[in-house]
């Protein structure tokens, strides 16, 4: 699913990363745990959380995780977002809770990766 | 033994957790640009930056010595912190003993030490009370 795709489904705003949209994501997972974030590895994944620290960042950019879509509304400060930013990870903003937006995403036809 | 084709070495400090993963960034970064395997830089990445994080939270940060060698990498992390009372249960999938403030920020799910071993080849973990730790971990080329 291409990025812009799910910036649309989910009515989501670019926080940065603008010009990755047309990245395409092979699979996603939701989770405000990094720990198990660390857990399930996949490439090219997308990352649904409502965590907004710096560390959602650097566990997006160990785990090769494209696009971080953060739910319930939560703006995360200038500084992981400018982490976000140096990384070329794609940050959109969406007020869907993580139970919705992953079921929009879902019935749109992205998949957990393996083990997720 | 194996001539070393790369040495790498950080101080990780202790005082502010929004910094914790500049190791493995720098780690991750240089990996790529020598054109080490993806999968390899992938669980490289990983064990460090639960590694890091470890140091961060537990033990007042410490030493990261990443050796690079022409068939495997060999990470040292070593620290002076409190010491791993119980490694069998630190190493049992959940069990934490992470301050709330920690867990607030999305760690402390009892995941980092299994998941140090699960994406390493090797691990060792010398660990003695109220003098420090050191964790060993090798990921072969």
């Amino acid at each position: 699913m291409l990025l812009k795709e799910v910036k649309e489904l989910l009515n989501a705003s670019v926080l940065t990363g603008e010009d990755h949209l047309e990245r395409q994501t092979h699979s996603a997972c939701g989770a405000d745990l990094l720990s198990d974030v660390l857990v399930h590895v996949n490439n090219q994944s997308l990352l649904l959380t409502g965590l907004c620290n710096p560390q959602v960042m650097r566990t997006a950019e160990m785990l090769d995780i494209i696009c971080v879509v953060m739910v319930r509304g939560k703006i995360p400060d200038e500084n992981t977002l400018e982490l976000a930013k140096e990384r070329d990870i794609c940050v959109l903003a969406t007020n869907y809770t993580m139970f919705t937006a992953s079921g929009i995403l879902y019935s749109a036809g992205l998949r957990g990766g393996t083990g997720a | 033994m194996n001539d070393n084709i790369m040495t790498l070495k950080y101080c990780v400090s202790p005082e502010d957790f929004t910094r914790a993963g500049e190791a493995s960034s720098d780690t991750k970064n240089k990996l790529k640009k020598m054109g080490v395997p993806p999968e390899v830089v992938r669980k490289v990445s990983i064990a460090l930056y639960e590694g890091e994080i470890n140091m961060v939270i537990h033990a007042n940060g410490g030493e990261i010595t990443v050796d690079i060698t022409p068939d495997k990498i060999i990470m040292i992390l070593k620290d002076i912190g409190p010491g791993i009372k119980d490694i069998n249960k630190a190493m049992q999938a959940g069990y934490s003993t992470a301050p709330d403030a920690i867990r607030a920020l999305g760690f402390g799910a009892g995941m980092g030490l299994p998941n140090m071993k699960k994406f390493s080849d090797e691990m060792d973990i010398q660990t003695i009370i109220d003098v420090g730790t050191t964790v060993t971990m090798i990921v072969n080329l």
